[in-house]
């Protein structure tokens, strides 16, 4: 019968397609552009973990198709929440981190598991909510507005606010300007049905707060960038509690040698250095009427950072 | 709040989209699709490798403990997937027993995670099929002179519609599932390596859900039911002949 032969062929090719997959062939793919007659060196991998925050505005895709045929890299970028990228730049599991909680970072830089950090690019958080904004935070400062809230979600059945509860960067931030605020973070938690944790990603936790017609902390970008249409407006866009600084980090070779430190250290030089931080200063700006990112280099001072982590690169 | 039919207008604004992306074949669509095809495909065969001589082995042996390992095998059904992802992730990173063979956020692993979510299901329910093939039939092959292997093949060959059935069920749950497939593979787009990324169709759909973008989260989902329907059409003809 026709059937057993379609059978064995169809299962031959399954075979020969799993071993190679299996094989862990890492021919590239040719580039659609004009083949070079000389053989070029072996592609290279980097392994980035990354916060969602950061990886779903599409700015570090649109840097890797630049940096990756420059460089012949390719950029392999896994995006989680901050508290999870770190973990696994702990084990040792990728090459390079992307995150954005100072604090975590100093703590991961101090306890030798990454090294050479520098600061690439910053915005803002900003607390976003309903346009009738019922708990009247408008143009508050962050702690203002956080202190506003709470009293408010006790009472006021229109006052919710949705907490990212996943221990990401921008939870981080969160639990950060209730302490700014006189709060401790467990009372806050446990304070009433007001306050909810979503557990996910900045855009999911978006959707639910648009859902609720709630108030959240999110970071711009991410703001900006989701692609469905949200009735949330943004209420609180000034303090120093939101700026919002991205840096990266290499894994520390001596714990883990495998490290691609050469490779990291190529691509964390190109990410500072003077016409890359104009590439990603100029991000987004057409698409969605204002950055997305600000340029780190020159801005040390505001930033709080020292000079040397935005401008100098990695010898 | 929108009414129920005002309701129904962006979800066939995202249908639409979706359809216009793949017509026009979008590149990252089509990468998204083969690596999802490729990666279940390997795990389903690979079970099923093992899987086919372990379940005859099983129903067909006499040993003490069969029916409790047959108890065993049949509780794994339920295994939930994210736990399966759980448990290899802390295998196959760096830091894990197996974290020298780099197995972690490559399609590799991914294998190995589906590979471990299809072997209960194809060894369970081929023990219930060929323990189902009547006793008259295999009498009759064992009296006809077959040799144990002889006799294993034809009871599989009598089994097969019930056999081929565990595989296809297999396969659907493999290739729809995406806790063990985010933990295990991270969900990395990869541009300048098609064989290095781990971006398959459902944990596409929780980047782009995540991202709003839900024309492209519907077209993805469009392609997951087509695979299974595609996958159900083709059991169906082989059992049929």
């Amino acid at each position: 019968m026709n059937y057993k032969k379609l059978l064995f062929v169809l299962t031959v090719a399954v075979v020969v397609v799993a071993g190679i997959a299996f094989s862990g062939c890492t021919t590239p793919t040719p580039p659609a552009a004009t083949p070079t007659p000389t053989p070029a060196p072996a592609q290279e991998d980097l392994l980035i973990a990354t916060t969602t925050s950061l990886y779903d505005t599409g700015l570090l895709d649109y840097l890797g198709e630049i940096f990756g045929p420059d460089y012949n890299a390719n950029l392999r970028i896994t995006s989680k929440g901050t508290g999870q990228a770190i973990e696994l730049g702990r084990g040792g599991d990728v090459d390079v981190l992307m995150v954005h909680d100072r604090v975590r970072e100093d703590a991961f830089l101090a306890d030798g598991s990454g090294m050479d950090r520098r600061v690439f690019a910053y915005n803002y958080f900003i607390i976003v909510g309903p346009p009738s904004d019922p708990a009247g935070i408008k143009d508050m400062s962050p702690t203002d507005a956080f202190t506003m809230l709470y009293e408010q979600g006790q009472t006021n059945p229109s006052v919710v606010f949705v907490s990212r509860g996943d221990d990401s960067g921008t939870h981080a931030r969160e639990k950060l300007i209730w302490k700014q605020a006189g709060y401790d973070y467990e009372q806050v938690r446990a304070s009433g049905a007001w306050y909810i944790e979503a557990g996910t990603g900045m855009g999911t936790t978006l959707n639910l707060a648009d859902e609720k017609d709630a108030y959240t902390l999110s970071d711009i970008g991410t703001f900006l960038a989701y692609k469905t249409d949200l009735d949330l407006v943004p209420l609180v866009t000034q303090g120093d509690d939101l700026l919002n600084v991205y840096s990266a980090m290499i894994i520390n070779p001596a714990k883990y040698p495998d490290t691609k430190v050469a490779l990291s250290k190529e691509w964390i030089n190109w990410l500072i250095s003077p016409e890359i931080q104009q590439e990603i200063g100029n991000f987004g700006v057409a698409e969605y009427g204002q950055p997305l990112f600000y340029p780190a280099r020159d801005n040390w001072e505001l930033l709080n950072v020292p000079r040397e982590e935005t401008q100098d690169p990695i010898p | 709040m929108a009414g129920f039919f005002e309701g129904l207008n962006p979800i066939l604004e995202g249908i639409q989209q979706a359809v216009n992306l793949l017509i026009a074949l979008d590149p990252q669509i089509l990468r998204i699709t083969a690596l999802s095809l490729i990666i279940t495909l390997s795990a389903v065969l690979i079970g099923s490798v093992i899987s086919l001589p372990l379940g005859a082995g099983i129903a067909y042996g006499k040993f003490r403990g069969r029916n409790a390992l047959i108890w065993i095998v049949q509780t794994l059904y339920a295994f939930p997937t994210v736990v399966i992802g759980l448990i290899v992730f802390l295998f196959l990173r760096n830091n894990g027993p197996f974290g020298s063979l780099d197995m972690l956020f490559t399609p590799q692993g991914m294998i190995i995670g589906q590979t471990v979510l299809v072997l209960p299901i194809i060894t369970g329910l081929t023990i219930s099929a060929l323990v189902a093939v009547d006793l008259t039939i295999r009498d009759t092959i064992t009296s006809l002179g077959a040799t144990r292997m002889q006799f294993l093949i034809s009871a599989i060959k009598e089994a097969r519609f019930a056999i081929l059935a565990a595989i296809a069920l297999a396969f659907g749950r493999a290739i729809s599932e995406v806790g063990a497939a985010i933990i295990i593979g991270g969900n990395i787009a990869s541009p300048g390596n098609f064989w290095t990324s781990t971006r398959t169709l459902t944990t596409a759909i929780t980047l782009e859900t995540g991202k709003g973008d839900i024309a492209l989260s519907i077209a993805l989902g469009i392609i997951l039911l087509l695979i299974a329907l595609v996958v159900n059409v083709i059991i169906s003809i082989v059992q049929n002949r």
